[in-house]
């Protein structure tokens, strides 16, 4: 029989990335928050690559961190190997890449939740949502209890009517063999919100002990470790190695002999996949002139012998699986412990959300993650924690948080997804962003600190460590434009050593620093009176200096973009009462409701000439 | 938007001249001016491309005999409704007619008024539209192909084929940067300098045209210098006299300076008002050449006139200087009587001189050729891409500085991510060149510039 259980401010209908940064957000704001989750056992699964970070990923969870969220925290803490990314491509592209024990991750953060005072985790499967009669949200469970909040955060990921496909075989499933949620699309459908389908996948696992590792290649972790989080905790360390091996020939005409059995070209999977994570068949096809493509054997954890095999994601029958993987070297013998499957789920066309991720239409209701449209971890947890934040704003009638573009890849990422939409699972590139060379993930902190502070969800001890670490690089950037060095034999027999110009005469200490050849650590023999500073302060001063110009031009792209963001565009504008514009811009702006004229100019389908029309409609109200 | 309408034919007196309405109330407010001969017909019923002759009233009594061309939007000119009146061409019948127009409903349009909303319904792109803007001010035959051709779009596709280089290697920079585990081969840096400099070659290459296409479309602000006597109003009168289909005059132009206007091969020269500074002769005689001399300094050519049959004095000695690093041709005059002037220093002062005698009409074809070759104009390509004004000369000179940037930042082994920053630049001027991505000031800019009636 119904009954009613419990009143909430705001409650979280999923446990996994976005949904605890949501729960986690909303609770250390004030808010009595719920979070509900099918499996207790696996909050905050990562139930595809054992990984978190990787190119712009990487950024995202520095970004979670400066804003207070927990997901660098807790990947610090149960990492297993760490790697920078793309060193030596450029400051701007660097990128934190970490292998998870997925266990001790999920442990983590289940007991982070269970210890957040204001939080209740339940486990129960909500099964109704609809508005009661004094406007709060009611949630119905599968075992008929109703709870009833002030705002609802859906952040039901790949559980949403979940149907996974192995090859002939499909049928209802949540991830990881989990149940799905299969009921809540009906009254989510009937709140008027649009869902559709889309799709992801994941390769096998396999058992360690039966992988021959003799002829394939080893990566190690770094020997420095950078690690995700601006907290001040023990470097954590590499305590894993993962392996390289390749896909060939043989690999490939098993694929093709195969594709028709393959629910992906049997067009028997409706939903839209992720052009940026192909399965292995999609690139086989795809990709057809290649030869090989790269696979990394990453451990799942400490305590197994389980291996996720990454770029084999495949949702081929299981006994094409076991031919693909044998062919591979290395794997010849190997024993499968888990089959690669795709999942289908529903979510939302984020274009029905608005910037602090409430939908435009129902007050009161939010979206995150993968039910928005995104792929991967990160970008979930980002979207979470901004859900959370606004979700408890709302309900304390302060106004939304929202990010622009050049302030964060948070910013970039969600801009993207409630302007331009998405056509498939959005995954965070470093090439979304326009504002690459200012967007770093080593300044994440001097980018969003300060906003994370005055939230309420940076402690004074880690906003006063920030702040000394930023006098610090004010401090040095003053003496290493104060320090000249002079000219002499064994500083121009460096110069030199370094393909780059002697001195003549005495040369300011940051104009050698600003010479690409150059680094602080070729200077320092010259450099006597260098106070012992973290590296972390060193960099700042480093790239700041290196990069001044470039800098410079992308700070002037951020005024002009901010210029065009502050003109903005009356809430009750009607688009469809503006002549001028053409019938496809009216229809985009009437759904997109942009803030800006700056965020209507990102809308696909806007032209310049239908921004003009706007821009002489809003001159002339 | 409001319905507006203008003349939109030039204001002289030819054999048609034709009114122009535009807006929602197009066909409406021309109902209330226009009666069709074939009774019960209404301009509002018409489809569109379709004509009606008829008469043009004003409070009852007959204007003009005219034919209405109904145009329905999207497929108009400025993508509204748009009716034409087709008149007789006499400035007064026009001007009786628009009046009609206007107090039937219409606003008058401010200029460039029909232009900017064919750009603002999607007709044409920002480039297009400065083209129309240049065919309508276009003097020569020339000056005509070339903004013909800019209209057609030469110029955006030569952008285009610039941009798509440019973004296939900023792609192919993020694929390898966003992709570390898919062995995306390191873009050779000496691949990617080539091709930047290749295109920042094809940029410099339009830029380098750009004061030729000037010349070409909207003529040279020309000053004829030398001292009194040297030849200088018969040198003028000369131009003038040869080439009868002068002269446009410029009245009411801000260019206080431009007397008439000649035409010297496909050129148009605003010649300065020698006669005026002749008028003044004893007075420039005591404060010296000092004004002519400023003129020289703002003109976009200069014919320095020298006196061959007199020794150079400081004055010409002063000329010659002052024309260093400008387009100047020297000109020496009088070759018909026996030389006395220092031909030697002249020559050294000018890369072009042309020897004419304006009394014996001879030499002037040296001049003409003199003169094509200092604008640079004697191989001017109608056909090419061109720069047509100077918000488009600004865009693609600052994607060519990017590029430059791009390849100096590769030579000096700057990160590749720091490259991708003058990509982006060097993309972003060239979208705005276009007008794919414009910004409130440039639009205005632009606008403001059109003359009424197109």
């Amino acid at each position: 029989m119904e009954y009613f259980a419990e009143k909430y401010d705001i409650a979280v209908i999923g446990a996994g990335h976005a949904g605890i940064e949501a729960g986690l957000a909303a609770a250390r704001l004030g808010c009595k928050t719920a979070v509900f989750t099918i499996n207790l056992d696996w909050v905050g699964n990562l139930p595809c690559n054992p990984s978190i970070g990787g190119t712009s990923k990487g950024h995202l969870v520095r970004e979670i961190d400066a804003l207070g969220g927990e997901m660098a925290r807790a990947a610090d803490a149960t990492l297993i190997q760490m790697r920078m990314l793309n060193l030596g491509k450029g400051p701007a592209v660097h990128s934190p890449r970490a292998q998870i024990d997925r266990r001790e991750y999920s442990k983590y953060m289940k007991h982070c939740l269970e210890a957040q005072e204001n939080l209740d985790l339940r486990q129960a499967e909500i099964v109704a949502l609809e508005r009661g009669k004094d406007g709060d949200w009611l949630l119905k469970t599968k075992l008929e209890a109703v709870f009833s909040a002030g705002a609802v955060i859906l952040a039901t990921g790949t559980f949403l009517s979940g149907r996974v496909y192995v090859g002939d075989v499909s049928y209802e499933s949540g991830p990881d063999g989990m149940f799905p949620a299969a009921q809540l699309s009906q009254s989510l459908r009937r709140l008027g919100i649009p869902l559709r389908r889309f799709k992801t996948g994941t390769p096998p696992r396999i058992n360690r002990r039966s992988v021959d590792f003799s002829p394939l290649e080893a990566q190690q972790g770094d020997e420095h470790i950078v690690p995700f989080s601006f907290d001040d905790k023990p470097l954590p360390q590499n305590l894993a190695v993962c392996h390289i091996t390749y896909t060939n020939a043989e690999t490939k005409r098993i694929i093709n002999e195969n594709l028709d059995r393959s629910p992906l070209y049997a067009h028997k999977i409706e939903g839209v996949g992720p052009r940026y994570c192909p399965s292995i068949e999609d690139k086989i096809v795809r990709f057809a002139d290649k030869e090989r493509h790269q696979l990394f054997l990453e451990p799942c954890g400490l305590d197994t012998e389980e291996i996720y095999v990454q770029g084999l994601s495949s949702s081929m029958p299981e006994d094409v699986q076991l031919k693909i993987i044998h062919s591979i070297t290395g794997l010849e013998h190997c024993k499968v412990m888990r089959t690669a499957y795709a999942i289908e789920y529903d979510c939302v066309d984020p274009l029905a959300l608005s910037p602090s991720l409430e939908f435009q239409e129902i007050s009161g209701l939010f979206g995150a993650g993968q039910f928005n449209g995104s792929s991967g971890y990160e970008e979930a947890a980002a979207q979470g924690l901004v859900a959370g934040i606004n979700a408890a704003l709302k309900l304390k009638g302060e106004d939304a948080f929202v990010l622009d573009r050049a302030s964060s890849y948070i910013g970039t990422l969600i801009d993207d997804l409630v302007t331009k939409g998405c056509s498939d699972p959005y995954r965070m590139m470093t090439s979304r962003s326009e504002y690459r060379l200012i967007l770093r993930q080593d300044n994440a902190d001097f980018r969003l600190m300060d906003k994370g502070y005055a939230l309420g969800l940076i402690s004074e001890e880690k906003y006063n460590r920030f702040l000394e670490k930023k006098a610090l690089v004010e401090q040095e950037n003053r003496r290493v434009q104060k320090t000249v060095l002079a000219p002499c034999e064994q500083l121009n027999a460096v110069l030199e050593q370094n393909n780059t110009a002697p001195l003549a005469t005495g040369a300011p200490l940051s104009e050698l620093l600003r010479r690409p050849q150059l680094s602080y650590e070729v200077l320092a023999p010259f450099d006597k009176n260098r106070p012992d500073l973290p590296a972390e302060v060193f960099e700042q001063v480093e790239i700041g200096i290196k990069y001044e110009g470039y800098i410079t031009r992308q700070q002037a792209a951020i005024d002009e973009m901010r210029r065009l963001e502050a003109k903005l565009i009356p809430e009750d504008t009607d688009f469809n009462l503006i002549s001028g514009l053409r019938l496809e811009a009216r229809e985009k702006l009437s759904r997109v409701r942009p803030r800006s004229v700056g965020q209507a100019s990102r809308i696909s389908g806007v032209t310049p000439a239908d921004i003009s029309v706007l821009l002489i409609y809003l001159a002339r109200k | 938007m409001s319905t507006v309408a203008a003349i939109a034919t030039p204001c002289a007196a030819s054999g048609i001249g034709i009114i122009r309405i535009s807006g929602e109330d197009a066909l409406l407010i021309a109902d209330r001016v226009f009666s069709p001969f074939s009774s019960g017909t209404k301009l509002c019923d018409m489809k569109g491309y379709s004509a009606a002759y008829g008469r043009v009233f004003s409070e009852g009594k007959p204007l003009d005999e005219a034919v209405a061309l109904v145009f329905r939007a999207p497929k108009s000119y400025t993508g509204e409704d748009v009716v034409e009146l087709s008149c007789h061409g006499s400035p007064f019948v026009l001007s009786q007619v628009l009046r009609a127009v206007l107090s039937a409903g219409a606003q008058p349009a401010p200029a460039g008024e029909f232009t900017k909303r064919a750009y603002l319904n999607g007709k044409l792109d920002l480039a297009r539209a400065e083209a129309v803007m240049n065919i309508i001010g276009s003097q020569g035959e020339d000056a005509r192909c070339a903004a013909l051709n800019a209209l057609d779009g030469a110029l955006g596709k030569k952008t285009q084929a610039v941009r798509s280089v440019i973004v296939s290697a900023a792609a192919n920079m993020s694929a390898w940067v966003d992709y570390p585990d898919e062995e995306i081969p390191e873009l050779d840096r000496s691949t990617l300098a080539e091709a930047f400099s290749s295109c920042e070659n094809e940029l410099r290459t339009l830029l380098s045209g750009f004061d030729a296409g000037q010349a070409v479309l909207s003529g040279v602000d020309t000053v004829i210098a030398g001292r009194p006597n040297a030849g200088k109003s018969t040198l003028m009168n000369l131009l003038a006299g040869r080439e009868l289909s002068i002269v446009t005059p410029f009245a009411g132009t801000t260019r206080d300076i431009v007397e008439q206007s000649v035409r010297v091969g496909n050129i148009l020269l605003r010649l300065a008002d020698t006669a005026g500074l002749r008028s003044t002769e004893d007075e420039v005689e005591k404060i010296g050449v000092g004004r002519a001399f400023e003129r020289v300094g703002r003109a976009g050519l200069v014919l320095a006139v020298f006196d061959s049959a007199e020794p150079l004095n400081a004055d010409d000695m002063r000329l010659a200087q002052l024309c260093a690093g400008k387009k100047a041709v020297a000109v020496i005059n009088k070759t018909d009587l026996p030389p006395r002037a220092d031909f030697e220093y002249i020559k050294a002062h000018f890369k072009y001189v042309a020897e004419i005698s304006a009394f014996e009409d001879s030499g002037i074809d040296t001049l003409e050729n003199a003169i094509e070759a200092v604008l640079g104009t004697e191989n001017f390509d109608t056909s090419g891409a061109l720069l047509t004004t100077e918000r488009q000369r600004m865009c693609c000179e600052k994607a060519a500085d990017c590029l430059n940037e791009a390849v100096d930042a590769l030579s000096s082994g700057m990160t590749l991510d720091a490259v991708n920053v003058s990509c982006d630049g060097a993309i972003a001027a060239l979208l705005e060149l276009t007008g794919e991505s414009v910004s409130e000031t440039v639009v205005n800019e632009v606008f403001a510039q059109f003359c009424v009636g197109k």
